[in-house]
């Protein structure tokens, strides 16, 4: 029996062994369901550069890297479950790639010392470190993306929008009323008049919300959708002939699987983007040569440069080049999840270290800081090219409008840790 | 009048074109529980593999193609042919007979004069099935589905009705494709009906569906009727697959439009074909109305969700069975 009892443990013990020399990352992705098309290219492009990194330089700081998949379907209830299920097993940081799942992993990050980067998505007010120590939003979040829109519109118009009806066509959904806050403020600022519409989940039918744009003649719609009530809007918009230039959706609704149904008439529609699109990179060459031409790929190898698939691949880089700086400061290459967030906290990205990782002009430098999590909050717009089915840069990557939005961030950041009993971090 | 009327009546035929849509989707519900007794739970999910499989074989889609590159290392997505709309239809309700075969021979064969819910529960089991089979066979990503329906607000309704209203109104605004679906609707509900009325076959659907082991005792194969009419509820689900596909592209989400003919159902009754689409037309109409004289200018909008089920409910307080649906009085 006791032979029996040391066999087990010695198992066990080399069982573990393993996976302590090995650096987590809790995928929390949705290869099916209704929002499948987008989670996936999200999903590959994570887990393609993590395998990059382990085959090209063999792992981060020589400790190899470790994607943990956990199907969520897009339910809330699936990502918490997977977030109980797998934080033990040495998560270092959650992408959970959903605002339901974001909200309801705040409280719980926290409480379990786990950082969790929601890019460009998520509670907005994350921004401010001092409130949200363990949850980071770098580089940019929706009210950002709001503003962004808004300033394209100002650029376009000569910088006077006064007068000018905007429609937002929003899910209905914590994730699609997040900009309206935002929007209301600057309508306050700018003069223009702001008109809400809201789809209910999924957005399968929405002849009433098209119908209304087709009365009320606004000069531009905001879109604030995911999933199929992206295609069903785009597609909408062409059947009441609204020019496609006018219509600018948030970056969750600028994807190649939003624009490709409509067919050409869905030119000239555009996205706001916080970093760049296509495949025009050396990353890219490395992915094929590391990752694609070794079937080691997370799916089928066709999803490489798409607007999903570079932003999953952008949120692996900032989780690696967290990671390092995690390294480099607690002086071990096996890091814990408290090792992490201090190195999320101090990580810095410069055009120069882009340019090194392949990825020159991808995204923005920037630092983060104890008080500020969400980084630079600049942005870009994209517009669809029917003909060469490709999304193309249409402006410089500028900043949002931080005027206005600040003050909203330290609002409802403040009004949080009330609710919360949270003591804000003296970040001086 | 008023441009604001003539919005009204613009709002109301749009109803009624949205009514026609929920009502395809609706059709595939009451033929197989007429049939049958079966709610069938996999009604969206069939919709969506049926337009899946009409992409897949139009465009020369490699089946399996994933599947088949990770097992063995190649990589092949397309045979390199693509089919008339019209040849990947036929082909493609060839598809839906085989899988009202199998599904016969699978699951509904095993569960003969079983309670109905443990039929529910196979289909539901059916549903989950089919969403993964699918996605295996023809990958999960967007499809653009073109089998030459044309959409867009119809330039000719608009140029026409544009005098009514003043300046301030633009014409009346009805998608080409709403109009095609609804005369679709029209012959595929006309069919139907004379096909369940007046054919040897028709009768025998309804006499499986009031009681499986008295169709069975006057010489009716039980398993052919049961092919015939999944065969059937296939072919509708394809046209409904169509016709909404043809709008979003062919999704996952497309297996939600069920959830659209659950409240047409209820006030329709899940036994007529003909309660169906006036069901579907009294949701549509009412949901749109609802949303444009309440809904959006009182309560934020996104009212038509709820809303169709309140209506339902409303209708089944006075009337349990629907609309349309057969009273069953059971003694005890």
């Amino acid at each position: 029996m006791k032979l029996k009892l040391a066999t087990l443990a010695l198992s066990a013990l080399m069982a573990a062994a393993p996976a302590m020399a090995e650096l987590v990352y809790p995928s929390l992705s949705y290869r099916t369901g209704p929002y499948a098309a987008g989670g996936i290219p999200f999903a590959d492009g994570y887990a393609d550069y993590f395998t990059l990194l382990n085959e090209r330089d063999g792992g981060i700081g020589g400790v190899k890297a470790k994607v943990l998949e956990c199907e969520t379907g897009y339910s809330t209830e699936k990502g918490v479950e997977c977030y109980e299920s797998t934080k033990g097993e040495g998560a270092l940081v959650y992408q959970p790639l959903s605002t339901g799942i974001t909200y309801q992993l705040i409280p719980k990050v926290t409480a379990d010392g786990i950082p969790m980067h929601t890019m460009g998505y998520g509670r907005t007010s994350a921004a401010n470190g001092k409130v949200f120590s363990n949850v980071f939003n770098y580089p940019a979040n929706y009210w950002n993306g709001a503003s962004l829109a808004i300033n394209h519109l100002l650029d376009i118009n000569g910088g006077d929008i006064k007068g000018k009806k905007v429609a937002l066509v929003y899910h209905n959904s914590a994730y699609g009323k997040e900009p309206i806050r935002t929007l209301e403020e600057l309508a306050k600022k700018h003069g223009f008049e702001l008109s809400l519409l809201a789809v209910d989940h999924p957005g399968q039918e929405q002849k009433s919300q098209w119908l209304q744009i087709r009365r009320e003649k606004p000069d531009y719609v905001l879109m604030w959708g995911w999933g199929v009530m992206n295609q069903v809007a785009i597609q909408e918009a062409v059947n009441i002939r609204f020019p496609m230039e006018n219509f600018i959706g948030i970056w969750w609704s600028g994807s190649e699987n939003d624009v490709l149904p409509a067919g050409d008439a869905a030119n000239g529609y555009k996205a706001v983007t916080f970093h760049n699109v296509g495949n025009d990179f050396p990353v890219f060459d490395d992915i094929q040569k590391y990752v694609v031409d070794t079937g080691k790929a997370a799916g089928a190898g066709d999803q490489i440069g798409t607007v999903l698939y570079n932003r999953g691949l952008y949120a692996a880089m900032l989780a690696a080049e967290a990671t390092r700086k995690a390294q480099e400061l607690s002086g071990n290459a096996q890091i814990t999840a408290a090792d992490m967030r201090n190195g999320m906290e101090a990580l810095e990205i410069t055009e120069e270290r882009m340019t090194e990782l392949g990825m020159p002009g991808f995204g923005p430098s920037f630092k983060v800081s104890c008080a500020n999590h969400g980084g630079p909050g600049t942005g870009a717009i994209q517009q669809w090219d029917a003909a060469a089915k490709e999304w193309k840069l249409i402006s410089d990557f500028g900043p949002s409008d931080m005027e206005v939005i600040q003050p909203l961030i330290d609002e409802d950041s403040m009004a949080y840790a009330k609710e919360n009993n949270i003591t804000p971090r003296d970040c001086n | 009048m008023s441009a604001e009327f003539y919005y009204g009546v613009e709002v109301f035929l749009n109803g009624l074109m949205a009514g026609v849509m929920y009502s395809l989707v609706a059709l595939g519900f009451v033929l197989i529980f007429k049939a049958s007794g079966i709610f069938n739970y996999a009604q969206g999910v069939m919709a969506l593999f049926a337009a899946m499989t009409l992409v897949g074989l139009q465009t020369g889609q490699v089946p399996f193609s994933h599947l088949i590159n990770a097992t063995f290392g190649v990589h092949i997505t397309h045979f390199g042919w693509e089919l008339p709309a019209l040849v990947a239809i036929f082909l493609t309700v060839l598809v839906m007979i085989l899988f009202a075969f199998l599904v016969e021979r699978l699951v509904l064969k095993h569960l003969v004069n079983q309670e109905p819910i443990i039929l529910f529960m196979a289909t539901i089991g059916l549903a989950y099935f089919m969403e993964g089979f699918g996605d295996l066979m023809w990958g999960s990503d967007i499809k653009k589905l073109d089998v030459g329906i044309p959409q867009g607000g119809n330039v000719w309704v608009e140029n026409h009705t544009a005098f009514l209203g003043g300046d301030d109104f633009y014409g009346f605004y009805l998608d080409t494709l709403d109009i095609i679906a609804a005369l679709v609707a029209i012959v595929l509900v006309t069919v139907l009906v004379l096909f369940s009325q007046y054919t040897k076959t028709g009768r025998a659907l309804r006499a499986v569906a009031d009681d499986h082991q008295a169709a069975l005792s006057v010489g009716i194969s039980l398993r052919t009727i049961w092919v015939i009419v999944w065969s059937i509820a296939g072919f509708v689900a394809l046209v409904a697959g169509i016709m909404w596909g043809s709008k979003s592209g062919v999704q996952f989400s497309l297996s939600l439009i069920a959830l659209k003919a659950l409240p047409v159902l209820m006030l329709g009754g899940f036994t007529s074909i003909p309660g169906a689409i006036v069901g579907g037309l009294i949701i549509g109409v009412g949901e749109k109305m609802f949303d444009f004289l309440i809904g959006s200018p009182y309560l934020g909008g996104a009212t038509e969700n709820w809303f169709a089920y309140v209506l339902a409910l409303l209708f089944l307080v006075f009337r349990p069975q629907g609309l349309f649906g057969e009273k069953i009085i059971e003694r005890v």
